[in-house]
């Protein structure tokens, strides 16, 4: 179970910088193709600055902290019991290698389904880039099991 | 990748389906690494043991990557504007994804064109892994 007053916390923004090697790396890992995604050049024939984000990437700028999981931690649950039920990502802006994000986490939803043995948790990340403009909205839903 | 003509697109045409390579143990690492999520369960195979589970298995968001190679195969990213997914059942070591996705409506957003599609990851046995569902503008 968690204390649904944590429900509307706003937890501190952080700033990241999107990394051009590990934008190589994910494309590596992921087995993708199209060089827009490791190549700089192939991405400015393409229309972009450099590099961008590829869709799902967002999420992992959310972990590209020293102690990306210490705000669950805080909130008292255990990391070998959570996993991964629902994620949405909403795209207002393209995002490329170089630049640098602030990101700000927010807890908008605890609730529990088949009798309490089971929590759900929404949290909202919404990304602004040094211009201040909303780049993404990134939402994780976790499911614990109690 | 060649251009959509919106008016060629119709509810319930298939957009062009993605096969991925096996998972394996090397893919987990690695996406750990690159992904920037160093959750053990899916890359300790004691961790995940002491967790409750026979084996390690694949990162959710692998897979949404994957469905995501889907949508960026068939228009440019910059089209994408809203990304949905239910992560279903987990994904083994071994299985062999399919991604796929259908056109369920055309609408007008604001001012541009959209096009909702409707998009699942099923292994080789046809057991659905992740349902989701994405919005398009055709410009």
């Amino acid at each position: 179970m968690i204390d649904k007053k944590w429900i509307g916390h706003s937890f501190p923004s952080f700033k990241v910088k999107v990394e051009e090697g590990q934008l190589q790396f994910f494309a590596k890992a992921v087995s993708e193709n199209n060089p827009i995604y490791s190549d700089k050049e192939e991405a400015i024939k393409a229309g972009y600055q450099n590099i961008p984000i590829p869709p799902t990437f967002p999420f992992s700028l959310k972990l590209a902290q020293l102690k990306p999981f210490e705000n669950y931690k805080d909130m008292g649950i255990d990391l070998r019991k959570i996993l991964h039920a629902e994620q949405s990502f909403q795209y207002f802006m393209p995002v490329v290698a170089g630049e640098e994000l602030t990101l700000e986490p927010a807890i908008i939803q605890i609730y529990e389904k088949k009798g309490g043995t089971l929590t759900f948790m929404t949290e909202v990340t919404s990304a602004r880039n040094d211009k201040n403009l909303l780049v993404f909205k990134s939402s994780v839903t976790l499911v614990i099991r109690n | 990748m060649e251009k959509i003509i919106y008016e060629e697109l119709k509810v319930g045409d298939q957009i062009p389906k993605l096969v991925k390579a096996p998972i394996n143990r090397t893919t987990l690492a690695l996406f750990a690494g690159a992904s920037n999520d160093h959750n053990p369960i899916h890359i300790d195979l004691d961790y995940a043991k002491e967790a409750g589970f026979d084996d390690v298995f694949a990162q959710g968001m692998l897979v949404m990557a994957y469905l995501g190679q889907l949508i960026t195969n068939w228009v440019p990213q910059k089209a994408l504007r809203k990304f949905d997914t239910r992560f279903e059942a987990i994904t083994n070591i071994g299985d062999e994804l399919t991604c796929s996705g259908v056109i369920t409506e055309k609408i007008e957003i604001g001012n541009e064109k959209c096009i909702l599609l409707e998009l699942s990851v099923e292994n080789q046995e046809g057991e659905r892994k992740i349902s989701g569902s994405a919005i398009v503008a055709i410009v």
